[in-house]
């Protein structure tokens, strides 16, 4: 593993790289994802129909070719921001669409007795969505919520398809001076594994932590 | 029984529900009904599983939409889904079978919500309102726990004080007793006959006989979607007029 040790500092700032891309989508995600579970649980059927439009699209099609699409289009209609932007923008809008299904199930298993009770009280839909349905859903959904942060981490590695140097871009440019694949990209996996046990951890402790009284 | 001055009635009805039709599909729930209930007036809506009491009194907060007819709380009629009719809402209180707290909050926080989201109290007047109407309906030293460590009946009483709290004109029940184990019954309906005392108009739908006896002005007896009998709770229940009435009421009391 000397091979690793002697390009480091590669490494580290790929890793820190891999984590602020992580990070940043998944805050976006998080907030993109649980306004579209809205609008698709809304009274409005147009406001509906945008929800299903918008996780139908995101779902049904690769995170590659978004990337590819975004980075390549938005300077085409003048839109120019710093690759590493539009990495955390496209896979924020992607990710979005998992999480909007994973809170949408979440509100699916909230007692329509609930809402019920919350309408009677003179809550708006919004109130009642806010401060009712969307704090019992979410603490439902911790778990898939924090599969879905994984499988972020790892779709974060196709930012390097469009010249973002994350962990695994970093790791491709140290093979290319040292030819050693096999340790090269066993650092760079052991990086992603860390992420993503400390992820999971994180998750039960949450889970346990917001867990309502039953 | 409780009195009501005889003039109530012909000032504006607290509630009025004129010519209500419901179908669910091709289901016929409600046929033209007809309900008035007087400022202060306690109204008991009975009648065989199915007869519609439930839909009835979900129409009267809206929860349920009407095909035709109005619904006029306080002489203003309901509107449709939206602000306003948040707003109204506010004015009817209602207490549900299976009590629906809001289970990710404490009691305290269940009663503060409507009043700080909805009326914009301070919290603290919001905390020291609700505090007074746990310790009215006796759960006070449950303030802080959460829905899910109290009895049923602790439960159900919580529900009454977060729908108090809005301080309505109206309340209505909806068989608040039926998912209750029969020892705590009488608590929840000692804590619905006060209420009742204190001047509270209250359209409660129950198979109680003896909360109507106690604190009832009118039976009001429904089946298949129409109200088919209406009387004191002392003539309905011992001389009633009509054969579906008698013949519920025959079964009810068997048991
Ligand atoms: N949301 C709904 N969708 C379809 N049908 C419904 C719905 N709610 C009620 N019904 C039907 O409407 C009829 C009246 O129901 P409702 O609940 O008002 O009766 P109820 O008098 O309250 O009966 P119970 O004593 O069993 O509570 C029943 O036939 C019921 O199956
Ligand atoms: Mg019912």
């Amino acid at each position: 593993m000397d091979v690793v040790l002697r390009h480091l500092s590669a490494f580290t700032d790929g890793i820190t790289t891999t984590l602020e891309l992580t990070a940043l989508s998944f805050a976006g995600a998080l907030l993109i994802g649980v306004v579209v579970a809205a609008l698709r649980v809304s009274p409005v059927a147009a406001l509906r129909g945008v929800g299903t439009v918008y996780v139908e699209t995101f779902q049904n099609t690769p995170l590659l070719v978004l990337l590819v699409l975004f980075v390549f289009g938005l300077p085409e209609v003048g839109v120019i921001f710093p690759l590493f932007t539009t990495a955390v923008i496209v896979i924020a809008l992607y990710e979005a669409a998992y999480i909007a299904e994973a809170v949408r199930s979440g509100i699916n298993t909230v007692s329509i007795g609930q809402a019920e009770a919350a309408r009677a009280l003179g809550l708006t839909f919004g109130q009642s969505l806010r401060l009712v349905i969307l704090p019992q859903a979410l603490r439902g959904v911790v778990q898939p919520i924090g599969n879905i942060f994984i499988a972020l981490t790892m779709n974060t590695s196709l930012a390097a398809a469009v010249g973002v140097v994350e962990l695994t871009s970093a790791a491709n440019r140290v093979n290319l001076l040292e030819a050693q694949p096999i340790p090269v990209f066993v650092g760079a996996g052991l990086g992603y594994m860390v992420i993503c046990a400390v992820a999971g951890l994180l998750t039960g402790v949450i889970e346990r932590k917001v867990a309502i009284v039953r | 029984m409780k009195s009501t001055s005889p003039s109530s009635a012909v000032l504006t009805p607290m509630v009025e529900a004129r010519a209500i039709n419901k179908s669910f599909g091709a289901v016929r729930v409600l046929t033209d009904v007809d309900l008035t209930v007087a400022a202060g007036e306690v109204v008991v809506l009975i009648g065989p599983s199915g007869a519609g009491k439930s839909t009835l009194c979900r129409c009267l907060n809206r929860l349920e939409n009407v095909d035709s007819g109005v619904v006029l709380l306080d002489g203003e009629e309901l509107p449709a889904e939206g602000r306003a009719l948040a707003r109204l809402r506010t004015e009817v209180g209602m207490v549900f079978q299976q009590f629906n707290l809001f289970a990710h909050k404490t009691v305290l926080q269940n009663v503060t919500l409507g009043p700080i989201r909805v009326k914009g109290l301070s919290a603290g007047d919001a905390d020291r309102q609700a505090r007074a109407l746990l310790d009215r309906v006796g759960i006070a030293d449950k303030a802080d726990h959460y829905p899910a460590q109290l009895s049923g009946g602790q439960q159900q009483r919580a529900a009454i004080a977060r729908a108090l709290a809005m301080q309505p004109k109206v309340m209505l029940f909806d068989e608040p007793t039926s998912a209750l184990d029969p020892e705590m019954v009488n608590e929840v309906l000692d804590v619905m006959v006060d209420l009742a005392r204190e001047g509270m108009t209250m359209v409660v739908v129950t198979h109680e006989m003896g909360f109507a006896r106690r604190a009832a002005d009118r039976v009001v007896f429904m089946a298949d979607g129409q109200i088919v009998e209406v009387g004191t709770p002392e003539t309905f229940f011992t001389a009633p007029t009509t054969d579906r009435a008698r013949d519920f009421l025959s079964k009810v009391l068997s048991h």
